[in-house]
This record gives C-alpha cells, structure tokens and sequence, in this order.
C-alpha cells in the first residue's frame, strides 16, 4: 500500500463572526496515499473547500483560523511552517484549482504571464524556458493554438478553456497533489466530462494524488478511489468507493445515494432528505444529522458519535452502528 | 484608434456648442455688469452708463451678443479684458501657467500619498495604521481650505518663519536660473501642502475601497495559491485592477491643472488664473469669466477622450480591436 501523502489529524478551522463562532472544520481526519483519488462528498457548506483552503493554508484571516489540529504534508506539518516555507509548496508540491473559472483568472493578465509565474517563480526557469514550457501544458491540458492563447487574455477564451488554463498553471510545477474544488460546477455537461476525462488522464500520467471536491456523486462514482462524506464540518462516513456505493451507511449518505436520478428507472419526484442543514452557529454536542435521520435515537441528540472503522476498513460515524464494533 | 478618437471630437462639437450657449447665458442673466459695477464712481452719469454699454455692446439683444461673441470665438478671439484692458488669451496666458506649476506639484503629491496611505490601509484592514490615517483623512477632508490655509500661514510664516507669507517671488529680488527656481519653489510650499492635504483625503479613501473590493476576488486567490509573494499579489495582481477605475479619476482632475484654486491663490496671494478670475468677478469682467470657463470645458471633454482611450489601454475588455 502506498505511503500517506496528507494526513489531516483533527482539524478544527473556525470563523468567527459578528452572530457567533461557525465551526466550518469541527475535528476533521482523514488521509490521502500517494497517486490517490479521494472524493470530498457534501452539500454546500458542510467545510468540504474549508477543509481544502486549509491544507493551502489560504483561510481568510480573519474571520477564518485555524484552530486545532494537524496536517501532515509529505512528512511535515503544513500548520508549522513559516510563511516562505508554504510558499514554496503552494503552487509548486499542491496545485489548487477552483470552481468559478470564469472569476479565477486575472483579467488585465495574459494567459501566458499566468502559467509562466509559478514557473519562474519555483523552478527559476528563465522567460525563455518558461514560455516553452507553458506551451507545452497548453497543449497537454488540450488547447489547440498555444501560441495564439498565450498571448490571449481570459476573457477571450470560453469557461471550458478557461478551467484548462487553470489545470495548466496547477499541473506547471508537477505537484504531488492536486485539489480541485468543484472544477466542473460551473460548466455545462459535456464541457464536464471533458475536464473530468482530462483530469484523470493527467492523474495516471504523472501518478499525482488527487483531492476532488464535489457535490456530485456521478462523478464520485467516476473518478473517485476513496470517499469521504462530510456534513456540518464532520466526516460522517469515509470508504473505498466500490464499499461506499455497494454498502453505504450512514443515513445521510444512504439519503444522498437514493437522491440520485437512475436511467431506466422513472420517477414522479426524486427522492429528497427531509430537513435542512442546520444552522453552523452554535451547534451542541450531538448528532447534526439527527434532526433529519429517520433512524434517529435518544442517544442521538446526547452525544456526538465518534468515526469508527468496521473489519472492511468502512469507517462511519453513527450510533446506529455502535452495537456492531461491540461485537 | 485613430478613427474612435477622430469620432469622438467630431462628437464633442454639439456639446460644446450646447455648453457654450448655457455658459453665456448665466453670465448674461446674472444680475448686473460691467457698467452697473463702476456705478459708485460718483462722476458715473446714466448718460455715460448709457454710452458705455452701447460702446461694449450691452444694449443688443441676447442672440445677437452670443453670436458676435461664439463667432469671435470661433476666430480664436476671446475678446478684452475689461479688468487688464488686455486680450482675455492673453490674461489667461499670463496666469495659467502659474497655476499649473502649483497644480502639478498638488496632484503629484495628492497621488503619492493617497496610493501609499490608501493601499497600505487596504492590505492592513482595521489595523492601527488604517484606524488613524481613516481617522486623520476625514479631518483633513473636512476642513475648509481658507482654514487650512490660515493656519498653515499662522504657524510657518507668520511664527517659525520657515516659508514667506505670500506671492510666488521674493518681492524686490531678481534671482535667475537655479536661484529663482528654489525662490519659487519656497513660496510653493505652504499652497501646495494646504491643498495636497485636503484632496488627499477623499482620493486614498478611492484606493482603500478599490483595493479591498480586488483583494476580494478570486483571481487573488489562485495568485496566492501559485505561491507567490504577497508583494507580488498585492502590486502585481491586485493593483493594477485596482487602478483601473480610478485612471478615469486622474484624467477627469487633469482639467483642474489648469483651472487654479481662487480661494487658496488668494489667501497665498499666489498670482494664478483663479485668483485673477476673483478679481474678475468684483468688476464683472465677463469676457474674462467666458474665456476662462470655455477654456475649462473645451479641457474637461478632451480629458473625457482621454479617459476613454487610458481605459482601453489599461483594460484589455474594452481594448478596441
């Protein structure tokens, strides 16, 4: 088994605004290996790109700090090092990608001045080879013209292009991980699939990890190896994906699986979680989910369930399923 | 380019026309004129009032005075003055420049100091540093400038003696070369410091907004995301979107070079164009007002041009192709 290449050991990110403190990150572990594909599942919200600005160490600040807790980055621990120290990984051993392509890009910037920066700034290529270089990963991430586009500015090229660019400048220093934080939300479909295809390809190519934010369990099932499902800034349940899929536990997630459109099945109405998330300021001690769950318990609205893993390595947080490790 | 700017003067030639008649009209409806002014000379006789006016035209109608004055205009002649009893293009020249010096001096000054109090307090938001220059700015922002000016006069001319009190050269004195440059630079001090700290106020209040409104963007965070340096986000990335509206601001102050300061010229009795249009306006010198105001116009629609063709060059979303 590959080594871990990201350890988040209790993550706690918090904001504090004017009505209260909102636990975005409330004691967050989970890991990735090396050239792993782990899916962030969860509605809007729930700390999934918290949790993912927090590795960047890109947390407003303030509202936002981060409070407790360990992030363990290819043997260090990212919470510890001085400002040039994260410098020097952000960008260069963690690429970051972002849901908005069409606000991502610097508008008074061409597009080759935006992937050669991080060139010239990590691996101190001169302008020369910088140029090269970014028409090199223009061409890999699949835009005809490089040249022609180097020279373009962002609002001359269409969102599907533009997230490319973004792919491009990410992938520009080969990092060992790459996020990417809803990287298809805002394209229509078949662009979707296009990014998704180049991802993964890119992915195989260069053995890179790859932590995939997303509300999207069509694409979880795609390109995921490994999902973690939050919810109100808890990972609720965590598995390999085929486990998830085939044997999900949570109530939540079984909600989230059931919610799902399937072809060749028609239905009058979807199936939705009734209830809504609830409000992150001021939350007890006790099950979020209980308010919704169906299956919920006294024991639910009186303590928080801890995450444990069963025999196949299925790790949930649930106390429907404290009787099972007893066993 | 070239075609947008040619479109945008021939444009311009309606709104001149349109602003040229609403400025003479105010002039020619304001109550009284050169004559009614020299009334309390007591050897003023309605007869001699009479010839006067038929002698400067005053009797005709409104159109035909706007039209014998558009066309002098027109043939580059801006009339006389009746206070300097000289060409008004003449006046103005005489006095322009001297504005122009002391707005130069202003807007440099005003620039620097609003960018760097204005960005720093963006970057620092609610810090100690943006609290009190938040604080000094609206003091100075609300302060008259005859105050101001008061005081600056009181304490560095009149107690410390640092500056002279008034005028742009040491009366009496005939420095050349390097010599009358620091004479005249000298006398500039306090007009300029008076008016700098004034406008300074509302202009770094422009570039706090403009910078904390960017800071926000996305763009910024794939900037820091890249792993850049903070200098290089904030100098590189933020500011020159920042800039981009206030490049409108700066073109459309650049008529105010020109234009002069009447209340400050005056208290630093600094021989410009506005303190010599006040002047102007005690003996209704109405030639010299028109010229004066034409000028200012035909100089504001141009700096609109300009405004437009910075724009595009600045913002590659509006670049003409």
């Amino acid at each position: 088994m590959a080594k871990n290449l990201v350890e988040f050991r209790n993550l706690k990110t918090f904001f504090y605004t004017e009505e209260g403190v909102v636990k975005a990150v409330n004691d967050v572990s989970f890991s990735i290996r090396e050239g792993e594909t782990v899916c962030i599942v969860g509605e809007s919200g729930c700390g999934k790109s918290v949790t993912a600005l927090s590795l960047m160490r890109l947390i407003q600040s303030p509202p936002g700090k981060i409070e407790g807790g360990e992030i363990i980055f290819d043997g260090r621990d990212i919470l510890k090092l001085s400002e040039a120290e994260m410098r020097r990984i952000r960008g260069n051993e963690i690429g970051m990608i972002f849901q908005e392509p069409m606000t991502s890009l610097n508008p008074v910037l061409t597009i080759g001045e935006q992937i050669m920066e991080p060139l010239m700034v990590h691996k101190l290529m001169t302008k020369k080879e910088a140029w090269n270089k970014a028409i090199e990963l223009i061409k890999q991430v699949g835009i005809p013209r490089a040249e022609q586009i180097m020279t373009s500015y962002p609002h001359e090229l269409s969102g599907g292009m533009r997230q490319r660019i973004m792919i491009a400048i990410a992938l520009s220093c080969d990092p060992k991980l790459l996020i990417a934080d809803e990287p298809t939300t805002a394209l229509d479909v078949t662009i979707q699939a296009q990014i998704l295809d180049l991802l993964r390809k890119i992915k195989q190519e260069r053995n890179m990890a790859l932590m995939l934010i997303t509300h999207d369990l069509g694409i979880v099932a795609e390109i995921a190896d490994y999902v973690v499902v939050m919810y109100a800034g808890k990972v609720i349940e965590e598995a390999p994906v085929r486990e998830l899929f085939k044997n999900p536990k949570h109530p939540y997630t079984r909600g989230l699986l059931k919610a799902k459109p399937i072809i060749g099945q028609r239905q009058e109405r979807l199936y939705t979680i009734p209830g809504q998330v609830p409000n992150p300021i001021g939350l007890g001690d006790y099950c979020y989910f209980s308010d919704r769950c169906e299956y919920a318990m006294d024991i639910c609205r009186q303590k928080i369930p801890q995450l444990a893993a069963d025999e196949n390595g299925h790790k949930v947080a649930c106390w429907l399923y404290e009787g099972e490790w007893k066993k | 380019m070239t075609q947008f700017i040619i479109r945008r003067l021939l444009q311009s030639i309606p709104t001149l026309i349109g602003a040229s008649i609403i400025i003479f009209l105010i002039f020619a409806m304001a109550p009284g004129d050169y004559v009614t002014s020299q009334l309390q000379n007591p050897k003023m006789t309605e007869e001699r009032a009479a010839q006067l006016r038929a002698l400067y035209g005053l009797d005709k109608p409104l159109p035909q005075r706007y039209i014998s004055w558009a066309s002098g205009v027109l043939k580059g002649d801006l009339g006389d003055s009746l206070l300097f009893k000289k060409p008004v293009i003449q006046v103005i020249n005489d006095f322009i420049w001297n504005s122009f010096i002391l707005g130069v001096a202003i807007m440099f000054f005003e620039w620097l100091i609003a960018s760097i109090v204005g960005i720093y307090s963006a970057v620092r938001q609610y810090s100690v540093f943006d609290t009190i220059a938040t604080l000094l700015v609206f003091i100075l922002y609300s302060l008259p400038s005859f105050f101001l000016g008061l005081v600056m006069l009181k304490v560095f001319a009149v107690d410390l003696k640092w500056f002279p009190l008034g005028g742009m050269i040491t009366t009496g004195s005939n420095y050349t070369g390097w010599a009358h440059i620091v004479d005249v630079a000298k006398h500039m001090v306090l007009p300029v410091a008076t008016l700098t700290l004034i406008s300074v106020g509302g202009l770094s209040r422009y570039f706090r907004a403009n910078m904390l409104e960017v800071i926000k963007q996305d763009y910024i965070r794939t900037a820091r995301a890249k792993g850049l340096k903070e200098r290089t986000v904030i100098f590189k990335h933020a500011l020159r979107n920042a800039l981009l509206p206030l490049i409108t601001l700066f073109t459309l102050e650049l008529p105010s070079l020109f234009a002069g300061a009447m209340i400050t010229e005056r208290i630093f009795n600094w021989p410009g164009i506005g303190k010599v249009v006040l002047e102007g306006i005690y003996i209704r010198d109405y030639p010299l007002f028109l010229g004066y105001t034409m000028l200012i116009t035909v100089l504001t629609i141009l700096a609109n041009i300009l405004a437009d063709v910075l724009y595009g060059v600045a913002d590659p979303r509006v670049r003409l192709k």
